[in-house]
């Protein structure tokens, strides 16, 4: 959905709540159990005026199924999700429905009821569901929370096509267009080696590419990304210790020399330094989702004209995107377990997906392939127009989480203590060795896998 | 005219009545809690089994747990010492002002302890901001190199002792203002009779008379630097490579961002026995001294 001059960002949110409206006229049976009152505690939007949409879908389902809805929009600044998601859990006290990150599915397991019949339900009629979402959310044979209708995201290549083009040479508008006629010899060609190539040239010309390292999630993802296109595992799936390997030495390596061409500052970035950095205009590329779009064209419209949402480079054994599946758990301490069976298979509706992604501006990506159909806002995203088309996984990408390919109770402990992003500081900014640097990593790890 | 029952007529009783509220919130917010964590250290990951004291000699083959022990007692060292003179050094400035101005002085040297620290840590961040600090936007301006206040390790650690000495200095400094307020005129008066200079009356009338204040002081700092944990959550999380982390932060890490709480409630217990010696020790040289006095 293009904002152009005749179209404002206020009636484009109208018209996105319209169309929310009319998804919940939409024919919908609700079991005997709803009624009642149900507490959401869902993620706090990045984007803009999403959150306002959101509130407004789940209002009119109260309405419509005689159901008191409240909600609270918890931010995932300084892990604010997780904290008070720890706080209800061991107080068994709080909200019905909470939105939980891949990683806190399998945290929180024992306190989730399971929702088999909802999902499968939900997978009967739309079809399967992203094999990295099955594997956050199916546990121990039992589904732990519903898919969420917001906030499923994934670290995009984001960067500067102006820039790009001008000091590196790369068109990315060429490499990535706006339609599904790639051409597939280019987009080989778009490697990490090439990545880095491109990093020294956009460095020499100050203007260089920035990615965190340093305790957050945004360093978690997309160095998740970068290990798995080099087949590099610090836990195998298994869940033995697989950091001592050839594979890790080869990222480590490439991230030495990737790193040079890097700001120092990244090994202190937090979660929105990277979104600060490239609207500011300093930066040429970085790992995120379109929020960072959606801010520039608020705030900074210059640069976000020049954005483009791009596939992740590949590695040597593919190429990988790193994906983030929130899911709606519900509480085993719920009072009104019924209602919030209801409200989840509501919410995977294709009407609330859609009006999510139109709202979020494409933010919310879909965890049913079959929804990207219905929809044509990473088309018409824009300025640049097309330039979160890409957004939308369209190529070889396969999705990969933190801790990859760990089991998930492992991969989600993996994450939290940030091994990956101390592991490479170790080496980039530390200046271990690369044996020191992994032995250390091993330390680590024998803590996250104990019993 | 009614009257009070036997029992509320003894002494003892009436004074045990008007404790009872105490008493509750020291069991229900300090000896509930922390017996709850020594029983939270001894159950395995899962909470689902007892293993006694396996979680701390877990703790003890694990490099960055001594890497956590090292910087909480270099930070807490270098972080009392620093508050302490300046906290002596501002408390002597005020002293030296007429009673009267002293009130505005006293008022602005106590802001930045009764700022709530999360808050005023928060500024400081955007002092020290990664990529647009707005030190360093000053330092540039004057041609000179701009900081790595965060994303270095040495800066890092200076930067959290620089605004946690900034936070507890006014403590110090209101303490030991309160302590050299009650030392008699008339001591300095003779001492300078006996022609005794100002190094002389400091050394030899006011550091003996505050030495009580210094020590409880310098206890009660310790135990609240050493539990420090907002700051370093607001300005660095730990890093980088978790050269920041206190044990307050690092048992946060582990317990409830990484979900093994009895990992997380061993860490955050370890300081308690050094902190119990240190408070012993302390407290009976303070008492020690004032049996002395008296």
């Amino acid at each position: 959905m293009a904002l152009t001059a005749g179209r404002t960002r206020r009636n484009v949110l109208k018209a996105i709540g319209a169309s929310a409206a009319g998804a919940l006229a939409a024919p919908y049976v609700k079991t005997a159990g709803s009624a009642g009152r149900l507490r959401l505690g869902v993620i706090d939007h990045w984007v803009p005026g999403t959150n306002e949409v959101l509130q407004r879908i789940l209002a009119r389902w109260g309405e419509a199924n005689n159901v008191e809805v409240t909600i609270d929009f918890i931010t995932t600044i300084g892990n604010k999700l997780l904290l008070t998601a720890q706080a209800e859990s061991r107080a068994s006290s709080g909200h019905d429905i909470y939105a939980l990150e891949f990683h806190m599915v399998p945290m929180f397991k024992h306190r989730l009821v399971a929702v088999d019949e909802v999902v499968e339900d939900v997978i009967a009629t739309h079809g399967p569901i992203a094999d990295i979402s099955r594997q956050a959310a199916f546990l121990d044979g039992a589904w732990r929370g519903g898919p969420a209708p917001a906030m499923n995201a994934s670290a995009a290549t984001v960067a500067r096509r102006d820039l790009f083009l001008e000091h590196a040479g790369i068109d990315l508008t060429e490499l990535f267009p706006a339609s599904d006629a790639r051409d597939p010899a280019k987009v080989d060609r778009w490697s990490w080696e090439a990545f880095s190539d491109a990093a020294a040239a956009l460095h020499a010309a100050d203007r260089p590419v920035g990615a965190a390292i340093a305790p957050v999630t945004d360093s978690s993802a997309w160095l998740a990304q970068l290990f798995a296109s080099y087949g590099a595992a610090v836990v195998d799936e298994r869940g033995d210790i697989a950091a001592d390997s050839d594979a890790v030495r080869e990222v480590l390596a490439y991230l030495t020399r990737l790193t040079e061409f890097m700001p120092d500052s990244v090994y202190a970035w937090d979660d929105a330094s990277n979104n600060r950095w490239i609207i500011s205009g300093a930066g040429s590329a970085i790992f995120n989702p379109p929020s960072a779009w959606a801010v520039a064209k608020r705030d900074n419209p210059d640069v976000a004209q020049h954005l483009w949402h791009c596939d992740a480079p590949r590695g040597p054994v593919g190429r990988f995107r790193a994906f983030n599946s929130v899911f709606w758990g519900i509480w085993d301490f719920s009072e009104n377990q019924s209602a919030a069976r209801d409200l989840l298979r509501y919410v995977a509706e294709p009407e609330v997906i859609v009006a999510m992604l139109e709202a979020s501006q494409g933010y919310d990506l879909p965890l049913f392939r079959s929804h990207y159909d219905r929809t044509s806002v990473w088309a018409e995203a824009g300025p640049p127009a097309g330039g979160l088309y890409n957004y939308a996984l369209r190529g070889d990408e396969r999705t990969v989480t933190d801790g990859y390919p760990a089991p998930p109770e492992i991969a989600a402990r993996i994450s939290m203590q940030r091994i990956v992003p101390n592991l490479v500081a170790r080496v980039t900014q530390g200046g271990d060795s690369f044996d020191d640097a992994i032995s250390w990593a091993e330390n680590e790890l024998e803590g996250v896998l104990r019993g | 005219m009614r009257v009070l029952p036997p029992l509320l007529r003894r002494k003892p009783a009436v004074a045990v009545l008007m404790c009872v509220p105490l008493f509750a919130l020291i069991l229900g917010l300090v000896a509930y809690p922390f017996f709850h964590a020594l029983f939270l250290a001894t159950l395995n990951k899962a909470e689902t089994a007892f293993v006694g004291l396996d979680n701390f000699t877990f703790l003890f083959g694990r490099q960055t747990f001594w890497m956590v022990v090292r910087q909480s007692l270099l930070f807490a060292l270098v972080a009392v010492v620093f508050k302490a003179l300046i906290g002596l050094a501002a408390a002597h400035a005020i002293n030296t002002i007429p009673t009267k101005g002293q009130r505005k002085w006293r008022g602005m040297m106590l802001i930045p302890w009764v700022i709530p620290p999360a808050l005023s840590t928060l500024g400081w961040w955007w002092l020290f901001e990664p990529t647009y600090s707005a030190i360093n936007w000053g330092l540039t301006k004057f041609a000179m190199p701009a900081v790595p206040w965060l994303s270095d390790t040495f800066w890092a650690r200076f930067s959290i002792i620089l605004v946690n000495v900034w936070v507890g200095a006014p403590f110090f400094l209101i303490m030991y203002l309160a302590a050299l307020k009650s030392i008699p005129g008339e001591l300095y008066e003779a001492a300078e009779m006996d022609g005794a200079g100002p190094w002389q009356k400091f050394f030899f009338i006011t550091l003996p008379m505050i030495r009580n204040i210094i020590a409880i002081t310098t206890l009660f700092s310790i135990i609240v630097t050493l539990a420090n944990f907002d700051i370093v959550r607001v300005l660095t999380q730990g890093g980088p490579l978790n050269t920041t982390h206190l044990f307050a932060t690092y048992a946060f890490r582990v317990g409830i961002e990484s979900g093994d709480i009895p990992l997380g409630a061993s860490v955050s217990l370890f300081m308690f026995p050094m902190l119990a010696i240190l408070a012993f020790i302390i407290l009976r040289n303070v008492r020690r001294r004032a049996a002395s006095l008296a």
